[in-house]
């Protein structure tokens, strides 16, 4: 314990007014797909850290991917996927190793804000498939075959529909019919398809955290 | 047989709850100006205080300026950042260390400076890099704001076990070989992604002969490779850094305390998912080239070739080089740069100024140079000023700056301006990073120092 340490229970007392989280329930998604066929996408991409300036949670997707997505005269780049009138829908599907770096956990609000629902990758970030879980983001990992045949229906068909079902944990490409499933920590998919947060379950078993805290312990 | 990473792990579950996570117990949780607003704001509308104040440490770092630290800060939405954050301390009882005040600087900085950070802890705080404290023998790692909420709310946190991996590195660092180096080796061996997933443990003697500030930079870099975190078990080195710092335990406590750091290593025969091990002779110092940590090469090696390279791996190898105005094949030596930045949590502590001041000592920096030198923190400022590295700076053509992250990610006025070179200390080579359009070489502070005074990429072992 710090020298100042309180014995001050700050945290159980006041009144819950919020169950409903920030945001909507998933349960299943049919859209079309934007394709960033790149790796290594990191989070400094995704929102750049002059836009961090924010005390509040809101307005973020206006600088979602900034520096891809606008020259230094804030002009758009044609080529950059997200300008392209093509590319439309809730789903971005990335390169491997997507969401690296930074633990901001604005690069999440900038996705949803934007307004995807599901990022599809061979394979994520740990903090960001964090951020995104706990911002009702489903990422969705596919084996790097199946993100390339993802890649070529999107070109095959630019506005091709994609089927994302959380409860069975398919993902389905609908114009061959050919899908792939995908894992999700089973309390999460809880969380995530009934809208929920960890903070209402942690605060939910506050006696047992009560407990463990007057448990011995060398550091406590 | 336990591993260290499953002792402090085990003791600090609360709950497991089936199928999911661990409700996990935080020791200890820094806080800055970026990551904290929203989690207070969304305490506030669920009617909840901080439940543990007294575990939380608050300091504003990644957007303060780092002149004139005395006046206003000029950016308004810095500023107004910066005062939310205090305010919130206010309101939640937080001790916050404020600008210009003898415990402020770079949140990973002053952690272990005031003996906060020790042995067996779970450390927690809204940033990446708080995988520093992982140099103590503590699980440390960053979050979400998300995840800052959930730890305000019941100092707790919901994760997942990770898996374990231990690097091991034997044998003795060649002259010029820094922490630095060893972190960015192991990163271009097993790319920015070969660690996600895991926690890593460094063993070796190569790493046991470091010092506790070589190991914080190590263990900082260890989310470049991916991996959540890194460790390194505490012995008497770690021992002796902690022994005396302001939180230090005093006394019989300290007695107890040390008792139990030192049943705090990995069991003989303890099983890790994954093993790598690598000679130390193999490592010289490192540089990077293209914009991801992974991305680095022995400074007196070529760029690779892409021609093992297919599909996006290839196009995205590209657009790395095309960003950074090279091409393959060419030689990194002798490439002319424009900036050098000293500091950050990665390389902003005493021994790195230390370091640099030892190499530029007697030097004149190179006239195309812009140099910005930042302690991590007061206390590393007021060192540097005890020492006399200030005058050794001065006289070689450099100013010393104020505590801050600066040009690390470049949220302050600390930009390096489009186009432009800069050999940089930091943790990360990102486009855009150190400011739109910037391009960075990321570096340990002698080969930042060897740059600083030839204006250009070079070897700083023709130096030593």
């Amino acid at each position: 314990m710090l020298p100042n340490s309180s014995p001050l229970w700050g945290g159980w007392e006041g009144p819950l007014n919020i169950k409903k989280m920030a945001y909507d329930k998933f349960t299943k998604l049919t859209s079309p797909a934007v394709p960033l066929p790149i790796e290594n996408v990191d989070t400094d991409q995704i929102i750049p850290a002059r836009f961090l300036k924010a005390v509040e949670r809101k307005g973020f997707g206006d600088n979602l991917f900034r520096d891809w997505r606008y020259d230094k005269s804030n002009q758009p780049i044609a080529d950059f996927p997200l300008n392209q009138a093509k590319y439309s829908g809730k789903i971005l599907v990335g390169g491997k190793n997507f969401g690296s770096g930074s633990s901001r956990e604005h690069a999440a609000w900038a996705i949803y804000d934007y307004g995807f629902r599901c990022v599809v990758s061979s394979f994520f970030a740990d903090i960001f498939q964090g951020n995104a879980l706990n911002n009702g983001i489903l990422p969705v990992v596919v084996s790097p075959e199946f993100l390339e045949k993802i890649f070529a229906a999107i070109e095959a068909a630019n506005n091709a529909q994609f089927e994302v079902d959380l409860e069975n944990q398919k993902f389905t490409i609908c114009a061959t019919g050919e899908s792939t499933g995908f894992s999700i920590n089973p309390y999460k998919k809880h969380c995530l398809a009934n809208g929920l947060d960890d903070i209402d379950y942690l605060v939910s078993i506050k006696e047992e955290i009560k407990k463990f805290e007057a448990s011995p312990n060398p550091l406590h | 047989m336990k591993t260290l990473f499953d002792k402090i792990w085990d003791s600090h579950v609360v709950k497991q709850v089936e199928g999911g996570p661990s409700v996990l117990y935080i020791d200890r949780h820094f806080i800055h100006e970026v990551t904290s607003p929203v989690a207070f704001l969304g305490l506030e509308k669920r009617g909840l205080k901080v439940l543990r104040p007294a575990q939380t440490i608050a300091t504003p770092d990644h957007n303060v300026p780092t002149i004139n630290q005395n006046l206003s800060i000029k950016d308004e939405l810095s500023r107004n950042q910066v005062e939310m954050l205090k305010k919130n301390c206010v309101n939640h009882g937080i001790v916050y260390h404020g600008l210009g005040t003898e415990g402020h600087g770079v949140v990973h900085i002053i952690g272990p400076e005031m003996g906060i950070t020790q042995p067996g802890m779970t450390i927690v705080c809204g940033d990446s890099h708080t995988s520093t404290h992982g140099a103590f023998g503590a699980i440390a790692f960053g979050i979400g704001t998300s995840e800052v909420e959930m730890v305000f709310a019941s100092q707790c946190i919901m994760q997942p076990k990770p898996k374990k991996m231990r690097i091991t590195i034997n044998g003795t660092l060649s002259k010029g070989v820094t922490a630095k180096d060893i972190a960015l080796y192991i990163i271009s061996k097993i790319s920015t992604s070969g660690g996600t997933g895991h926690f890593i443990e460094y063993a070796g003697s190569a790493i046991t002969s470091l010092t506790m500030e070589g190991r914080m930079t190590l263990c900082n870099l260890s989310i470049e490779s991916g991996a959540r975190g890194g460790m390194i078990a505490p012995d008497d080195t770690t021992i002796n850094y902690v022994k005396g710092r302001q939180f230090a335990p005093k006394g019989a406590d300290w007695d107890k305390a040390v008792a139990y750091w030192k049943t705090l290593k990995t069991d003989e025969g303890a099983v890790f998912d994954t093993e790598l091990v690598f000679d130390a002779a193999d490592i010289e110092p490192m540089i990077t080239y293209g914009t991801n940590p992974g991305m680095g090469i022995g400074v007196s090696k070529s760029i690779p070739t892409s021609q093992s390279l297919t599909g996006t791996d290839k196009l995205t190898y590209e657009k790395a080089l095309k960003y950074m105005g090279y091409n393959e094949g060419e030689q990194m030596i002798g490439k002319s740069i424009d900036y050098v930045f000293v500091g950050s949590c990665t390389n902003g502590r005493i021994e790195d100024f230390r370091a640099f001041a030892d190499f530029v000592k007697g030097k004149k920096k190179a006239d195309n140079v812009t140099a910005w030198i930042v302690p991590g923190s007061q206390a590393v400022e007021k060192q540097i000023r005890a020492e006399g590295l200030v005058e050794i700076l001065e006289a070689a053509g450099f100013e010393l700056r104020q505590p801050g992250c600066s040009a690390c990610l470049a949220m302050n006025d600390d930009k390096i301006p489009e186009g432009k070179y800069s050999v940089s200390t930091s943790n990360r080579n990102f486009e855009g990073r150190q400011g739109p359009g910037a391009r960075t070489l990321l570096a340990s502070p002698l080969t930042a120092a060897a740059a600083a005074v030839t204006g250009k990429i070079t070897d700083p072992r023709e130096f030593l």
